[in-house]
């Protein structure tokens, strides 16, 4: 483990995030979108737990329990965001986001 | 009389009545309908001959008892305690009650009998029966009451059955009013007479005796003394002028008499029962009843003797001009309440209470026989149609003849020895003038009653040929009971003969125990005249002798004609009497014109003054809210829709942002993102 640095975490965690980011922003598939943000979320948690553990002994556990609430968090995001996703097709029969843009004001 | 003998059938006397009442008000019409009028006299002529009967055997136990222990006494229950005041429902008997008691039920008795002859056409037979027996009742209550405020829950009783027996036939608006203004005179005297309760009852509270049970007032009334109640007159005074204007409302008297009259709108029956025999001889009953106290004030009883004086002979010279047959007998009712009240205001009680006793004899025979004369000419009442009747109404015609000759004094029939006896008190206790203003009514009794006799039943018959070929005499039930009323106005009088014939006075005997307090004796004594008495009631006779002879001259013979007699020997007394004295127009004028006037005085205030001021208070109202709508809609909805107006143009504006399409706003995100940190960047650096 001597090779890795903090940095190795912190250049994983950009990779995840701007992957996730981009499936956000191209994918017309709420689902698509939906695993964008999971990738997003992840990434954020390599993060804490990387600065968790190169950060010294003042806050040793701070970042991984701020990550396990982060897990949580996307598990009940999941679960609104699919049930939302499942209505939006209930209703229009696709899950394509650009048909939701009868949301406009 | 400290400890009366306690007895439990008294209650019995009184109640019956009120039994048979209630059970014709409440099954009467639908017996009558189902069963026949038969089912209703039973019960309305039953109660009251019970009552009688009872009356009777309480009369019998009374004779056993030693005479100065003739006190019976019914406690039912406690009515209230207040104040000190504490009052039974009980019931009293004395000799002085039982009299009342007796001529009550004997002759209310017969009268109801009479009724069912009489009464038979009409549809409402059960209402008239329930009525009849209420009104027993009532009075029963206010002979027998222990105490004075019972007492006079009997005196608004008989006056609450006078009204809708004198209003029965309710149809007719006459009779309705008639009913109205004996009510309503009926009032005043009710007012004077609480006013008297409160008076006595707060006088007897002064010195220590807080009661208005009657024995009891008997008692203490000595105590009294000279309390004086307003400026100077003393209580008992006060009192007794209340009592007696009290009186003067259900005795009919001056001032208070000009219902009496109009009372005749009811069922004949009703007029010989309330207003002749029981109803209107309450006032005489109740100052008989209170003589110890009357007797307490000199004053009192001299206003007593001098209004019965006055209105006897006042109502007398009316009684000669009326051609209403009942109405004659109406005025002769007033005049003869008037004899009654000098017998009381004199001092001569027994006289007084034995008039009172052979009054409702001869009255009620007087009523009932006109009675069958109107009912033999189907309703007809004016004299001027009638005549020559006394070979088709013969029981009714000897009866009614000796009740006239029973009324106008001529020995020995009941009235001379109770009438004559009460002329002679007046003149024995240094009255003269008392006694003149009675000799002359006596003479112009004789006058009008046989002026009456003369025009009913002799001459040629005057009515239609349709009423000649009805004419009959009245059914048995009906003339039994005549027959029955001319005996007793015939004999009734001989419990008590004049001292001049014989010392033979049981009634007086049996009176003495209610007239003994000291007081009573000490006016009693006050005779003057012993040994007189023989030649007034000649004197006395001979005027009633020329009255007889002028009616025959005039009305028989037709020597004299009446017509010419009126005009031109006396023309405006015989306008005034044949008018009333105008009383009744002077009661319009004086009473109910004010009255209305100040009806209306005060509807014109109310429609205009409060109602204006109701309407400028609704319109103030009004005004206000209209102000206050102008407000809300222009300044409070002005800033609310302004708020509106403001965030609505807002929206509008701002929704532009709302595009809806989720990767428009994930870059407007990300654009924000890299917005704040190059910010942050900037401002680190």
């Amino acid at each position: 483990m001597a090779g890795l640095t903090l940095n190795h975490f912190l250049v994983l965690g950009l990779i995840l995030f701007l992957l996730g980011g981009y499936c956000v922003l191209a994918r017309r598939n709420a689902i698509g979108i939906l695993l964008g943000i999971e990738l997003i979320l992840n990434a954020a948690n390599i993060n804490y737990v990387a600065f968790s553990f190169y950060g010294g002994q003042a806050a040793k556990y701070d970042g991984q329990v701020f990550a396990i609430f982060v897990i949580m968090l996307a598990a009940a995001e999941a679960v609104i965001g699919l049930a939302i996703v499942l209505a939006i097709y209930q209703n229009l029969r696709t899950i394509d986001v650009s048909a939701t843009e009868s949301l406009s004001g | 009389m400290n400890n009366p003998q306690t007895v439990d059938f008294i209650r019995w006397i009184v109640v019956l009545p009120l039994l048979g009442a209630a059970f014709n008000f409440l099954l009467g019409a639908t017996l009558q309908k189902k069963l026949g009028r038969f089912a209703v006299s039973i019960t309305g002529c039953g109660v009251v001959i019970a009552s009688f009967a009872l009356a009777v055997a309480a009369f019998l136990r009374m004779l056993e008892l030693v005479p100065s222990q003739r006190f019976l006494l019914d406690d039912l229950w406690r009515w209230f305690d207040i104040g000190g005041l504490r009052l039974d429902i009980a019931f009293w008997l004395d000799p002085l009650s039982i009299v009342m008691t007796l001529i009550v039920t004997g002759v209310g008795g017969l009268i109801h009998l009479y009724s069912t002859g009489y009464m038979h056409e009409d549809p409402s037979y059960w209402r008239f029966f329930a009525w009849l027996n209420l009104f027993t009742f009532a009075m029963l209550t206010l002979v027998l009451a222990d105490n004075l405020w019972l007492m006079f829950v009997g005196w608004e009783g008989v006056g609450l059955c006078s009204f809708a027996l004198i209003g029965f036939w309710y149809t007719d608006q006459v009779n309705t009013s008639a009913g109205n203004k004996a009510f309503i005179f009926n009032r005043v005297g009710d007012w004077a007479f609480v006013v008297a309760l409160y008076s006595l009852f707060s006088g007897l509270s002064k010195v220590g005796h807080p009661t208005l049970i009657i024995r009891e007032i008997a008692r203490y009334a000595p105590l009294l003394g000279t309390q004086h109640a307003y400026a100077g007159i003393s209580v008992a005074t006060f009192v007794t002028l209340l009592l007696f204007l009290g009186a003067t409302g259900k005795s009919a008297q001056i001032p208070l008499f000009a219902w009496l009259p109009d009372a005749m709108a009811g069922p004949t029956p009703v007029s010989a029962l309330i207003h002749a025999a029981t109803m209107v001889t309450a006032g005489v009953y109740m100052i008989a009843r209170l003589n110890f106290l009357f007797s307490m004030a000199p004053l009192t009883m001299l206003v007593v003797a001098t209004i019965g004086a006055v209105t006897a002979l006042f109502a007398a010279t009316i009684g000669i001009t009326q051609n209403d047959i009942k109405r004659v007998l109406a005025y002769s009712t007033i005049s003869q309440l008037g004899y009654m009240f000098v017998g009381v205001g004199v001092g001569a009680y027994t006289a007084g209470v034995f008039h009172l006793m052979t009054h409702a004899f001869f009255k009620a025979c007087l009523f009932l026989g006109s009675g069958s004369v109107i009912h033999a000419l189907g309703g007809e009442q004016d004299m001027r149609r009638m005549g020559g009747l006394w070979h088709k109404l013969p029981v009714t015609f000897w009866t009614f003849l000796v009740a006239t000759l029973a009324i106008c004094g001529i020995p020995p029939f009941a009235g001379f020895m109770s009438k004559d006896e009460i002329i002679w008190s007046a003149f024995d206790t240094g009255h003269p003038w008392i006694w003149s203003l009675l000799w002359i009514a006596a003479g112009l009794t004789a006058f009008y009653m046989f002026r009456q006799v003369y025009m009913t039943f002799f001459g040629e018959f005057r009515g239609t040929d349709e009423q000649a070929h009805h004419l009959h005499e009245a059914p048995p039930s009906m003339s039994a009971v005549l027959v029955v009323l001319g005996l007793l106005s015939f004999a009734g009088g001989a419990v008590m003969l004049p001292r001049f014939i014989a010392t033979f006075s049981p009634f007086e005997v049996f009176l003495a125990p209610v007239f003994d307090s000291p007081q009573t004796l000490a006016v009693t004594a006050q005779t003057h005249h012993q040994g007189l008495e023989g030649y007034f009631a000649a004197l006395s006779l001979l005027l009633v002798a020329a009255g007889w002879l002028l009616a025959d001259l005039t009305y028989r013979r037709k020597i004299l004609s009446a017509d010419r007699m009126s005009r031109f020997l006396a023309g405006v007394p015989y306008t005034l009497s044949f008018h009333k004295y105008y009383v009744d127009e002077l009661y319009d004028y004086a009473v109910v014109r004010p009255y209305m006037m100040a009806t209306r005085a005060a509807g014109w205030f109310d429609l205009h003054i409060i109602d204006g001021l109701v309407n400028l208070a609704a319109a103030t109202t009004v005004l206000g809210s209209w102000l206050s709508g102008l407000f809300d809609n222009y300044v409070v909805d002005g800033l609310v829709n302004l708020a509106a107006d403001a965030t609505l143009a807002a929206g509008g504006r701002l929704r532009r942002l709302q595009t809806g399409s989720i990767n428009g706003y994930l870059y407007g995100l990300l654009a924000a993102v890299m917005v704040i940190l190059l910010v942050r960047a900037v401002l680190h650096t």
